[in-house]
Parts: C-alpha cells; structure tokens; sequence
C-alpha cells in the first residue's frame, strides 16, 4: 500500500493542487486536508503548501498557524510526523512554533519570481536522498520570503546542522546568512522558501529536482513501516 | 436629487416622487449624459427618471458600457466572420467573454480588456483590479481561469511620472495575480511619450471549462432566486454618481468621500473563484453575472434583458460595507470581488451551504418575475422601474464623423529613405548593441520576475518566450498558447496595416510554438472618439483587423474598446492590441523559445525586404517616426505558422523566435542572451546593405534552431509549402559573430540586455 501524504487547503492557497501532484509523482497517494478538518485521516506525512492563505491578513500565515487543522497537525508533528512547509507554509510551521525564526519582506520590497539554486545541507526526513552538499535548482517566488533570527537562533541551527537549504548565491531576498530552509531538532519537520513543488518535471519547471523532497520521505516510511 | 422632508431627513426619490415632480432638475449633464439623452430617457419612461434610475442610465449608456461611438464599427466584426470561422464558437461576442470548443470535450475561453484611466490615477489599485475584473469575466463563463498575460504601456522609461504609474502598475498585477494563483504567461511593455499622461493597461485571462460547464448571463425561468455574493457593496468606484450622493450629503455630515478607483482583494476573489466553480459543479447555478464596471446597475440589467424581461431586486437585501448608502450609489457602487447569481427556489438552500463553506457571503436580493420591467425597491418604496433592455442594450449609437487627417500625408512621406545607415563592423555592431540596450528592446525581467508564472504547474512556456503555453490538465498533454501584440508605430503610419501587423505579429509568436492560431480577442486603446482624425484611426484599424482576421479564418471571440485617452489634443499612438489564442496537440512537442543546443543549425524562415520605416531602429537610433509599415501578407503570414505547426509535429524545431521590433540583429540578441550562447552566422542572402539585413522589420519571418538530423526534413518541408527559408550558421561558442559586423560577446550582450531597466527602476 503506498504512502499516504496530506495536502493541506486553506482559504488562499495556490500550490496545493502543485504539492498534491508532486506527491503522486514521487508514488504516494495525496489525501486533501480542509482548513476546518480536525482529523488528519491518518495520513503518513503532511505538507503545507505555497499561497497566501486567509490573503496574509494580519501577518503571513499567522492566521493560518491558528486553524483548526493546525492543532492536530502541530501534535502530530511533535510526535515525529513529517510535515514539509513550502514558502507559505514555511511561514505558516514558524508561526505555529515548530519551526524557529521568521519570514519578512524581501530586502528589495518587491516579489521575486526566478529560478535558484540551493545547496542541500541537512540530511532530514525530506532531504535523505540527497548528498549533502549537492545543489538544486528550483524556483523562488515570494514576497516576503527573507529568513531572520536572532543571532543566538542562527549560532544554535548551524552548530546541530538544522539548516536545511542555503542560497547557492547570495540571498535574492536578504535573508540571513542566505538560508533558505530549517527543520526541526528531530529532522522531521522542514521548512523552506522557495518551491521544490514546482520543479518536478522539465516541461513546467526547471527540471526534477525538486522531486527529490517527495520520494525522500516516501523513502523514510517505507523504511520505517 | 434626494429630496429632504420638513424634518431635514432625506426620503427616497421613488418612482411615485418622480412621476409628481416632473420638473425636478436633474444633475444628468453632471453623470455624463447629453440633454438629448436625457431627454431620451424621458421619453422611454414617460416621466423623469428617479435617483437611480438616472444613475443606471448615465452609467449604462457610458463610452465604456454602451459602445456608443464604437458599434457601427464594431459590426464589421460579426459581418467579416463566417459560419466556417464560428464552427468552433460556442460564445462569442455580446457575451462575457468567447469560448471556443478545442474538442475531446474541452472548451477556452479567453478575453483582454482594458484598465487605462484607473492605473493613471492609481497605479497599483488600477492595475490590480484590471486583472479581477478580467478575471471575473471568465469565471462568469463557468470556466476555471487558468492564465493571465499583461500588456503595459507608460511615458518613456525615463519620464519622472514613470518612475510612479510603472512600478505601481506591476505590483498592482503582480499582487493581484499572485494572490490569486494565476500564472502570468507574459505580454509586452512599451515606452512611448504619449503614453506619459494615459497609461495602458490591458489584463487578458484565459479559463478552461469542460464544454458542458459553458454559463451564460441570463436570469430566466419565473421564481428563480437572484443571488449576490461576494465581498459588501460599499462607497468604492462610485465615480461619477457622486454627484447624486454629494447632493445628499452636504457638508458637515461627516461622510468622507472614497476614492472612485476601485480597491481590490485578491483573497477574496480566490474564494469566489473556488466557491464558484464548486456551485458549477454542484449543478446549483442557472445563470450567472460578475460584477464589474457598473456594477449592480449592469449585472441587473443585463441578467433580466438576456431572460425572460421581469426582474424584482430588494436592495435592503444588500449586504453593504458603508452605511447610509443610497439606492444609486448601491445601484453604482463597483467594490470587487462580487457575482450575481440565478438559483432555483430549490437549489437556494444547497447554494448557500457552498458559499458557507467558503466564507463568501451571500444573499437572495430578488427574483425572475413575469413582469416586463426590471424593479428594484427600496425601504418598500419603488425607485427604479424600467424596461432592462432599454438600460441594457438600447443605449444611444452615434455615426461620430471621421476623417484622414491632413497631416497623415506628410506622415507618410517623411521616410527612412534619408537617414545615415551603418555600414563598418564597428558601427554595425555598436547599433546592434544600443538597440538591444535601449529602453524600448531591453529585457523586461526587472517586470516579469515580480509574477509568478508556475503556479498550478502548467505552464510550459512563459515570457520571454514569444507565446506562453499551458497545458490543459495533467491528463492529457493537450494545452494552448496566447500571445498579445501591437506595434502602435506602425498603427500611426497606417492604422489599417497596422492592425493587420499586430494580428499578424501575435499569431506569429503563437506559431513560433507550433501551435495553430484559432481565435482573437482585441483591445483597441484610441484617443478621442470625437475628433475626427482619432476615429478614423480606429475606423481604419478595427476594417483592417476585422478583414484581416476574416483571411486567416479565425474569428475575434471578444474584447473592449478604450477611448478617450489623450492629454489635452495630444491623443495615445492608435494601440490595437490583439490576443491570439492557439491550440497545441501535444504541449511536450512545443517548440521551445531562443537557441537550440550548440551545434544545431540557424535557418530564417521568410523573406526580409527593406523596411526600416517605424522601425525600432529608426526610433532609436534615429528618434524618427514616418513612412509606411511593413508590407503585410497574411498568406504568407499563414504558410509560415503552417510550416512551423507541422515541424513541430515532427520535432524538427529545437528552438524558434520570431522577427518583429528591431528585426533580425534583435532576434539573435535574444536567442544568444536567453540561451546563455553564442552563434556564428551569415546575413541573408541578397543584395540588401547589411542595416537593412539586419534591422529592417519585414514581417512572416521566424528564427529557428534545428537539429542537423532534422535539417533535411527541414529543406524538404519548406520545399513543399512553398516557404522561402535560408540557412545561416551554427549556434557555439561564447559569442555572437554575425558576418560583417564584430562579435558580440554573449556575457557582454546579457548585461546589455537586462541592465537597462533595473539601472533606471531600482532605487
């Protein structure tokens, strides 16, 4: 039986039908999640997609942190769930605290849509069929997508190697020591700004490689079932 | 006006107020309306018109809602496209937008419109909701909008005001398409003076629907529900019904007047979208209106004239964001983010669990009646009771005079015949370089990086691409391309072979792809309507494209006309910009845009004359504007978009752009900056001097990229069709080395290129 992987929808977001295609893709099975849901129907891993959920009023996915479907989600999570934050749920897991720092308006005040290459440099649920250290290319798109902390947070996720993705140049959009993507202390939880989702097949992106995320915890649970 | 009582409270002008008071003076040259419409509008009612029912007149029988001085012209569109060319029409124009049937079940629809004077007024605000108000047109059709493409146009790059309408403008289309998750496929940006004080702004969506989805605006079926939903009806967008309102609300009332540029919210159409197409496929919608320029005034009117007549609206039933609100500014308002809906008595229920689940607001405001009248009440009063048809649709059509303008001669006789040409290597390739440098040929990244053009995975090509290409659904590689084109230079030396280059042009970029062009949609941008020379122009352009679209056999589906866009006499350059849309039978065999690999051969499909007049050339390196355009022969423009749709068919094309603004010196500029390498080749073969080789803008002719196993198939193809094609080189190498002039290197070249904006833009 193969893996079953949540997409969650709330008002707003854009790439769930991208994130539910990456997961079939890599061979799973995408289960829809409602904003409202509060049964995560057993699902094996979630991702939280792109967009601008409830139209980032307020603060981006500030809103959405604090969503019915988000309680179970943040349980599940801290009880070692993979779940895979994309640019605003990137957002979103940092606003529910499962994931430290922050994202502010780009450095430049205007949205950035371009292709970029990352340096993998964690080996985590979402990232274990990667070298660490080999280089992606998929695409950034957002607005405020520039990753802060403070310097103590920033010290603390390089010495135990949390983070994830950096910026293979520098940051487009200022983020701090040009990271791009975090995780959680157990690995499990990952977060990251520009949109592996969309890089999945050559003829609508840049190339594949962004597929890897979705076949390297199908990789994980398969090995832990 | 609304008349106060003897306690100083403002009471309603009701239909009984109106019918008693025949002699009350109207503010109807205020809103717009000449005395002989007004008087019109008397007639038809037999009595004054109330408040709001002049309100629903002055803004239906508008320029922008009633086509006035445009519809005589606008008939040579339906009188220039034949039955063959409607055989895949399922909608055309009259309705929300066209929809062509693109088979196995599939239906596109597709439509551009303009938002010209708002994005002056408020860059970011106008440009935004440009694209939701296009947006809803298509979600209007039943269709899922999939695509939007953008075609701006502002003052010279350096104008101090540019520095505000362009940069408000992309973020305003940016932040709404983003926000919406619709990826931008692209368009064009131009700069010319006389856009400086009336910016364009022209938004195109095209929406997919399954054929059996198709709606169409019409409230039939007597006890049907009319339902409004979406965001509160407030003060926005009220224009120039303030002049009722102003009336009402003296000084010291403490109301503040809104700005009459609508605001949008993209989250809130998002929703819409999503909560529509939820009721489309619940079966739950009989018949369905968006709400755009005019509002409620518009929906009304046309929902009740396109059904069986009688309409009752409750406009306490409206939910509103402003309080106090009287029934013409309700009747006017233009806030976002709002459709009007027809249900079934049966279905209201079922309709207003979707629209909970999506926290869109929604309430029954009236229904289809057996009545003739559209009326529409009031705190229990009736204050508006008039035939829709003549709100609608019987609006007032004028014969405005036109006429060639003297200097249109002199115009065309000032030629490039005069002007120093290059001729040494050096020169040649120092034009080369300051035309791909300059401001009209530069790359438009520092605009097109701030839209999101991945979004919903399916876009298999976008800008700089010369068409943008989506897939129709992950389950069939099936998919379509949309380019949208005017050269308006062109369009000042004739107008009528203007707006034939333009089709011309789009249906060129579309068939660089290898798709096949099958439908238009335009958006003719003019000064004024009433001087004469403007009106000629238009007269000119909209025969010429309606004839020219006739002998390509494909039939223009839809679109808008904006006039009145001058600064004081000085009107815009004549701007008919044309959308073609195209079919693509397999979207994995689109030819991709720019250079092939290294290795593969260039060849230059078509034939190139000397045509320097209007050229960018001209205008750049010699700020010279006269002549005639290029000569424009839609069959070969047809055998040409042949050629490359059955090589495309047989993967004969590794890469494909097309010639038009700076010609063939650009071209390669492109291909070598956007492929990141260089090419060696010849000029065509001829006896023309190498400016005109390379720069002359003749049109029907296409870069290519061919593999070299493919270049006999090639040869044999263009043997066959007729098609005159030379092959001039190789792509390699890290520069760009044309015959005769020096090489270009190509890291050199891609700084030229993409410098120019950010140096004038970033701050």
């Amino acid at each position: 039986m193969s893996a079953r992987i949540g997409v969650i929808t709330f008002p707003g977001t854009l790439d769930d039908v991208d994130a539910a295609r990456a997961v079939r893709y890599a061979g799973a099975e995408a289960v829809s999640l409602w904003h409202r849901d509060t049964d995560l129907q057993a699902v094996d891993a979630v991702v939280v997609p792109g967009g601008f959920s409830y139209g980032d009023y307020l603060r981006a996915g500030a809103i959405a942190a604090r969503s019915p479907v988000m309680g179970p989600v943040v349980e599940a999570a801290r009880a070692g769930l993979p779940v895979l934050g994309i640019c605003n749920g990137f957002q979103i897991l940092c606003e529910a605290g499962l994931l430290p720092g922050a994202l502010v308006r780009n450095s430049g005040l205007r949205f950035i849509c371009r292709e970029i290459r990352l340096r993998v440099e964690a080996d985590t649920a979402w990232t274990a069929g990667f070298e660490v250290g080999s280089a992606i290319t998929v695409p950034l798109k957002s607005g405020e997508g520039r990753y802060v902390a403070d310097e103590a947070t920033l010290d603390r996720l390089e010495g135990d190697g949390r983070v994830v993705f950096r910026y293979a140049e520098p940051a487009p959009n200022g983020a701090l020591r040009d990271i791009a993507g975090v995780c959680s202390t157990d690995g499990r939880v990952v977060g990251l700004m520009p949109h592996p989702e969309h890089a999945i097949d050559p003829l609508t992106g840049p190339g594949a490689d962004g597929l890897g995320l979705f076949t390297s915890v199908l990789t994980r649970l398969t090995a832990a079932a | 006006m609304t008349v106060a009582d003897q306690t100083g409270r403002t009471t309603l002008d009701t239909v009984a107020n109106a019918a008693a008071t025949p002699e009350q003076e109207q503010p109807h040259a205020a809103l717009g309306l000449r005395d002989e419409e007004y008087a019109r509008i008397r007639e038809i009612l037999g009595r004054r018109p109330t408040d709001a029912e002049l309100a629903m007149y002055s803004v239906m029988w508008s320029e922008h809602c009633s086509y006035k001085s445009s519809k005589v012209h606008l008939r040579r569109f339906g009188e220039t496209t034949t039955d063959e060319m409607r055989r895949h029409l399922l909608a055309g124009i009259g309705e929300n937008a066209g929809v062509i049937d693109v088979g196995d079940g599939w239906a596109v629809t597709f439509k551009i419109e303009s938002h010209n004077h708002p994005s002056y007024v408020e860059p970011h605000q106008g440009a935004a909701t440009g694209v939701g108000g296009i947006v809803r047109d298509i979600m209007a059709m039943g269709a899922r909008p999939v695509a939007v493409m953008d075609g701006l146009r502002v003052g010279p790059l350096d104008a101090p005001d540019t520095a505000r309408v362009l940069p408000g403008v992309v973020s305003g289309v940016g932040f709404y398409g983003n926000c919406l998750g619709l990826p931008n496929l692209g368009g064009e940006v131009v700069f010319d003076p006389t856009y400086a004080g009336n910016p364009l702004v022209n938004a195109l969506c095209v929406g997919v629907l399954r054929t059996e989805d198709l709606h169409l605006a019409f409230a039939s079926g007597v006890g049907n529900k009319i339902v409004l939903f979406g965001a509160r009806t407030g003060l926005d967008g009220i224009g120039g019904v303030s002049v009722l309102a102003s009336e009402t609300f003296g000084e010291g009332t403490g109301r503040k007047k809104l700005p009459s540029v609508q605001v949008g919210d993209p989250f809130a159409e998002k929703v819409l979208i999503e909560c529509c197409l939820e009721l489309y496929r619940a079966g739950l919608v009989v018949g369905i209106q968006d709400l755009g320029g005019a509002g409620l005034s518009c929906a009304t009117s046309e929902l009740a004239s396109a059904g069986d007549g009688g309409m009752e609206i409750d406009l306490d039933q409206v939910h509103l964001r402003a309080e106090g609100m009287t029934p013409a500014e309700i009747l006017s308002s233009e806030s976002q983010e709002r459709m009007c809906a027809v249900v079934t008595p049966e279905n209201v229920d079922a309709f207003m669990a979707v629209c909970e689940r999506w926290d869109v607001t929604a309430r029954v405001i009236g229904e289809v009646t057996d009545g003739e009248n559209l009326r529409i009440t009031a705190g229990g009063e009736v204050v508006v009771d008039v035939p829709p048809r003549t709100v609608a649709h019987d609006g007032p059509v004028y014969q405005r005079p036109y006429a060639r303008p003297a200097a249109q001669d002199d115009l065309q006789a000032a030629t490039t015949a005069g002007l120093a040409r290059p001729s040494s290597a050096a020169e040649l390739a120092e034009q080369v370089v300051r035309l791909a440098s300059s401001p009209q040929l530069a790359s438009r990244e520092w605009v097109t990086d701030q839209y999101d053009r991945y979004v919903r995975g399916n876009t298999a090509a976008a800008t700089p691409a010369d068409a943008g290409v989506l897939r129709l659904d992950d389950a069939s590689d099936r998919g379509i391309a949309l380019a949208i084109d005017c050269n308006a230079r062109f369009c000042l030396l004739d107008p009528r072979e203007g707006a034939r280059l333009a089709l011309a042009e789009a249906v060129r970029n579309v068939a660089s792809s290898g798709a096949r062009p099958v439908a238009v949609s335009d958006c003719l941008n003019f000064g004024s309507p009433e001087d004469p020379a403007v009106m000629w122009q238009f007269a000119e352009a909209v025969d010429g494209l309606a004839q020219a679209c006739a002998e390509l056999g494909i039939p223009v589906t839809g679109g808008n006309v904006s006039f009145y866009n001058q600064t004081a006499t000085t009107a815009i350059l004549p701007t008919p910009v044309v959308g073609v849309l195209g079919l693509v039978d397999d979207v994995r065999k689109a030819v991709p845009a720019g250079f092939g690999a290294p290795g593969d051969a260039v060849w230059l499909l078509g034939e190139t004359a000397d045509e320097l007049d209007g050229s960018a050339w001209a205008g750049v390196v010699h700020d010279h504007l006269g002549g005639r355009p290029p000569r424009c022969d839609l069959a070969v423009e047809s055998r040409l978009a042949s050629v490359m749709a059955q090589g495309a068919a047989r993967s004969l094309f590794s890469g494909a752009h097309d010639l038009s603004d700076g010609g063939l010196a650009q071209a390669l500029v492109e291909c070598a900056v956007g492929s990141r390498v260089g090419a060696s080749v010849t000029l065509p073969p001829g006896d023309l001097d190498p400016a005109a080789a390379l720069f002359s803008e003749s049109a029907a002719r296409m870069l290519v990229s061919v593999p070299a196993a493919a270049e006999a198939d090639l040869a044999r193809l263009c043997v066959e069709a007729g098609q005159p094609a030379a092959r001039l080189g190789e792509i390699g190498g890290d520069a760009l080395t044309i015959a005769g002039i020096d090489p270009l290197d190509v890291a050199e070249l891609v700084i030229a290129h993409t410098a120019t904006l950010p140096a004038v833009l970033d701050d």
